[in-house]
């Protein structure tokens, strides 16, 4: 859903021709490790696009990149090493899945606390209501109501 | 307690306003450049034919002095705009200008300077996919780049050089590092 | 002429709104009625005067007139008529123009069937929509006008992105602000209350129609955004965690609880500061979409005009509404009573544990789509958030939510059986596992991707829930001859649920199976060639240039065969606009149950080849379908008559002792 929101009504789109990201004549022949690269173009965001990957784009830089990640992988490179040689020159930024780090620990443990918080709330939530709801909690018995109920139960033991 | 739960929203809102806030003074789409402080790459690049140079530009020839590398192509509006002053920079002497033409036919890259004027010192070719642009971290061109003496990068501008840009911000910088 | 009555209408409205905003509210204080009563005409005169200001644009653009700025710059005489009314909202001035249009037409709507609203509660609302409208006017007439007028008029005007001249893309927008905008009733409803400081299962009745019905609007306009991008963008992509994609995500995310809280107020008179805060939250985070999309803060796909002095205005109007109502919040909300009882093992308890999954997916959207913002202005560095994380973070906490939602609706309120439902879930819960295993085994165990057959799973498990649910309320198996009688007197807001809930189902499937197992090839092909794509061989029969109305393409026409017999032609274009000069592809679709066949023409190469991209994409259609039940479901239920708009209060408020 790309172009899609209200926005997207709203301008100059940059992007000229759709679809012709990939294209053949960049494409590995060996088709595993063609999908690697399709893969690794996945994660690369273009850079002068607006929020494309670098397998989305039909922009020149991205070709490049492409072309580029293409030949890393042909000279036996991993795609760590491979991430690794793009993250060296555009920095952290081109990554689309940001790298588990100091300054991201928010975003990746973010929502884990915050579910975790919210069921530490749910639980309280159930806590305060079995401990009467917001009533007033009853008045302790008496001695003598006490011996009472002792009498009672004991009667209904037996 | 108990109230300070539903103050929450709003707590977290005002934090939010004031990142809001913040960001619009912010570009959302300006990216700093890693290689600051990072040597410049390794790069040997073909020579512009028809400007009659034996050899294009070498990462040895951004040592020993501080110098100015360029990122231009034919097919580059914006470069248009900047180059009448590097021409002008290039007659001070101040500091030697070296250029990349990038992603472009080497015939055209050199037609582009015999119209608009030649500030390149030494101009490198690095056709596509742009293998020296990338090892610079280029994201468009104009892009020039500050290296200092030792052949580290300093300093990235990003776009056309106007002369306000470059009297406030390069020029000081470069007068800096040649002081080192 | 026309456009300068447009411009005055807008002033007018202002003016009217102004008074809406601040009489009834002082009346609803004092228990002036006659004050209070100025909110119906008011509202009346208002939506009249802006919606003679949207007759005024659309005219200007029906009939070409580029001396208004606006039109020159996004309209053209050769444009189909389809698109120059479609092109009103199809730039920024315009699209807030059609927000503010909507807003009073909401308002005018309270007015028109709310009449057996109580007095108090009814003007209080309506004051708090006039004061959105203060806010939205304003914001047009200082830093937006559509009105504005160029001179001297170009001869024609500057075109419409030839990639949004599409049906679907023209319905896309006005949907989405229903939604948005809906939601602003929810919210007034909300803050009126607050005011009044009451909420009661009848608070609860009269939201939940107005609720459902921005829910209903916002899922088309998400679902019919999808659909279009995955035709016209030309590689079968329909969602990819843009910004402003999220922008229209979190409201629905927050729309869907608020939905279901609402149910457990009405019913059970519990969770109703939760149900206040949410009917907040669903309007503020469209307020934030409208922020993000119109101030330039994050980058998007979605390329906007973007104005800092607007951006400013945005984040204003939001701090007054969000910050304002969060703040009224957190005064009047902690004195709400405590409603009905109920254990963690129960149909509400489990709505709110949905309700909290979903508000932590709500929340893990918004952290990732303003992250870059944050780490920027903390000075962490530059970082992108793109589909990988979101699918890695979002998805995970999404699958006990879908697990939950099988068991929900068979839990007796107040405290439920948990055994004795899953006791009834026993042969589904097989089924789902063993619907796990077939697909592990059909795509070769790890040479597909591992959560496939968890996606299989939580789609069987949902789905077939759901129907032993119906199943169970109509009785099928314990007294089968009375079945059909009792389904046709089911109310009809179960239908809704049933509907919605086996829509998500499967809507499920069409996601894991057409994310996991598309097929893709791109080649280049010579006229005559043939590809195999899965079960099918695709060849090349021929490419020619066609003429269109503001276009000239290139049609390729593909034979398709199955088993060596031809089963279809499929004739992709790519088209050259002319105003504004732009090339755009248009796919060939072949849809089925299956799976689609996509094909996409391509540039021809010095060979005289053609490069092509040939997909198939297996249970896409699927994916439509669900979104078609959820809407569905929506309005099944909105057709309910404990929801309809003009019944009697009486008979509601009695309804819900009956059903309690």
């Amino acid at each position: 859903m790309r172009y899609s929101l209200l926005a997207s009504l709203v301008l100059v789109l940059a992007v000229t021709s759709p679809a012709l990201a990939v294209n053949p004549d960049e494409m590995l022949k060996d088709p595993a490790q063609e999908a690697r690269a399709r893969e690794l173009g996945k994660d690369l965001r273009c850079l002068v696009c607006q929020n494309q990957s670098i397998d989305d784009s039909d922009a020149d830089l991205a070709k490049d990149l492409r072309i580029i990640v293409r030949e890393r992988i042909s000279a036996g490179d991993t795609d760590q090493q491979v991430k690794t040689f793009v993250v060296d020159r555009y920095g952290d930024y081109v990554l689309l899945k940001p790298p588990f780090k100091a300054s991201t620990l928010v975003l990746w443990l973010g929502p884990f606390a915050l579910f975790g918080g919210a069921v530490a709330l749910f639980a309280r939530f159930y806590r305060r209501r079995k401990a009467g709801a917001g009533l007033p909690a009853p008045a302790p018995l008496s001695p003598e109501e006490q011996r009472r109920l002792d009498s009672l139960l004991k009667e209904s033991r037996q | 307690m108990r109230s300070g739960l539903y103050m929450l929203p709003v707590l977290v809102f005002g934090v939010l306003a004031l990142f809001f806030l913040k960001g619009l003074g912010l570009n959302p789409r300006e990216i700093p450049s890693v290689l600051i402080d990072r040597p410049v790459p390794e790069m040997t690049l073909a020579p512009l034919p028809g400007r009659g140079d034996s050899r294009g530009l070498d990462t040895a020839d951004l040592k020993g002095r501080v110098s100015v590398v360029n990122i231009y192509g034919s097919w580059c509006i914006a470069c248009v705009q900047e180059h009448p002053y590097l021409v002008e920079i290039k007659k001070s002497g101040t500091v030697p200008i070296m250029g990349i033409d990038w992603r472009d036919d080497p015939v055209m890259g050199y037609a582009w300077l015999k119209k608009h004027g030649d500030p390149y010192e030494r101009v490198g070719v690095d056709p596509p996919p742009g293998r020296t642009a990338v090892d610079f971290g280029v994201t468009g061109a104009p892009e020039s780049f500050i290296v200092d003496k030792a052949g580290i990068i300093r300093y990235k501008h990003i776009g056309p050089i106007t002369p306000d840009i470059w009297t406030r911000t390069l020029l000081p910088i470069i007068r800096e590092l040649e002081k080192k | 002429m026309i456009a300068e009555i447009g411009h005055f209408a807008l002033v007018l409205a202002l003016c009217v709104a102004l008074v809406q905003a601040i009489v009834p509210l002082v009346g609803a204080r004092r228990g002036v009625d006659s004050w209070m009563a100025v909110s119906g005409p008011a509202s009346t005169m208002q939506f009249l005067f802006i919606a003679i200001a949207f007759g005024a644009l659309m005219n200007a653009y029906v009939t070409s007139d580029f001396s208004v700025m606006n039109v020159a710059q996004n309209s053209h005489t050769e444009k189909p008529m389809l698109y120059k009314v479609a092109g009103v909202w199809g730039n920024h001035e315009g699209s807030l123009l059609l927000w503010v249009t909507i807003l009073s037409l909401f308002g005018f709507a309270v007015t028109l069937f709310g009449r057996n609203l109580p007095p108090g509660l009814r003007s209080r609302a309506l004051a708090v929509q006039a004061m959105i409208s203060v806010g939205f006017l304003l914001f047009i007439l200082l830093t937006s006008n559509p009105f504005a007028r160029i001179e001297p008029p170009p001869i024609d005007g500057s075109g419409l992105n030839p990639i949004l001249q599409d049906p679907g893309l023209a319905f896309h927008p006005p949907f989405l602000y229903l939604g948005y905008v809906g939601f602003s009733m929810a919210y007034s409803f909300a803050i009126a209350a607050l005011l009044e400081g009451r909420v009661d299962p009848a608070w609860a009745r009269w939201v939940r129609p107005w609720t459902l019905a921005a829910w209903i609007f916002l899922t088309c306009g998400i679902v019919l955004g999808s659909w279009w991008a995955y035709y016209t963008l030309g590689w079968g992509g329909w969602w990819y965690w843009d910004p402003v994609e999220n922008a229209s995500f979190m409201p629905w995310l927050a729309g869907t609880a608020l939905l279901h809280s609402a149910v457990v107020v009405e019913k059970r008179d519990a969770l109703k500061s939760w149900t206040i805060l949410l009917a907040i939250v669903a309007f503020g985070f469209s307020l934030l979409g409208t922020f993000l999309v119109r101030s330039g803060v994050l980058t998007s796909v979605h390329a906007f005009a973007t104005d800092p002095k607007r951006g400013v205005f945005v984040l204003g109007l939001l701090v007054l509404a969000v910050g304002g109502s969060f703040s009224l919040y957190a005064v009047r909300a902690p004195a709400m009573k405590m409603g009905g009882l109920f254990a963690p093992i129960s149909r509400e308890g489990s709505l709110l544990f949905n309700n909290v999954l979903m508000a932590t997916g709500a929340a893990t959207v918004l952290l990732g789509t303003l992250y870059p913002l944050f780490a920027d202005a903390l000075n962490l560095g530059k970082v992108s958030v793109g589909p990988p994380f979101f699918n890695a973070v979002f998805l995970p906490l999404m699958a006990p939510m879908v697990v939950v939602m099988a068991v929900a609706p068979m839990m007796a309120w107040k405290r439920g059986d948990l055994a004795g439902v899953l006791g009834r879930l026993k042969v589904v819960a097989a089924l789902a596992l063993a619907a796990a295993a077939l697909v592990w085994f059909l795509q070769g165990g790890s040479a597909g991707p591992w959560w496939t057959a968890g996606g299989f799973a939580l789609a069987v498990w949902l789905g077939l829930g759901t129907l032993v649910d119906l199943g169970g309320r109509i009785g099928l198996l314990r007294d089968p001859g009375r079945a059909l009688g009792r389904a046709l007197r089911l109310p009809r807001s179960s239908w809704g649920m049933v509907s919605a809930h086996f829509g998500l189902a499967v809507f499920i499937v069409g996601l894991t199976a057409s994310s996991a197992w598309t097929i893709e090839k791109i080649q280049t092909q010579a006229i005559g060639e043939t590809v195999q794509v899965g079960d099918y061989a695709v060849t090349l029969k021929a490419v020619e240039t066609v003429p269109g109305p503001n276009y000239t393409a290139a049609r390729a026409t593909f034979d398709i065969a199955r088993d060596g017999q031809s089963v279809a032609l499929m004739q992709p274009e790519k088209r050259q606009y002319r105003m504004p000069p732009r090339p755009t592809t248009t796919a060939a679709i072949r849809s089925g149950i299956a799976g689609d066949l996509y094909v996409v023409i391509g540039d021809e190469d010095i060979k005289g080849g053609f490069v092509t991209r040939l997909y198939y994409k297996p249970c896409v259609l699927w994916l439509w379908a669900g979104g078609a039940l959820l809407v569905l479901g929506g309005l099944i239920s909105l057709a309910d008559r404990r929801h309809r708009i003009g019944a009697p209060a009486r008979a509601r408020v009695a309804g819900v002792g009956a059903k309690a």
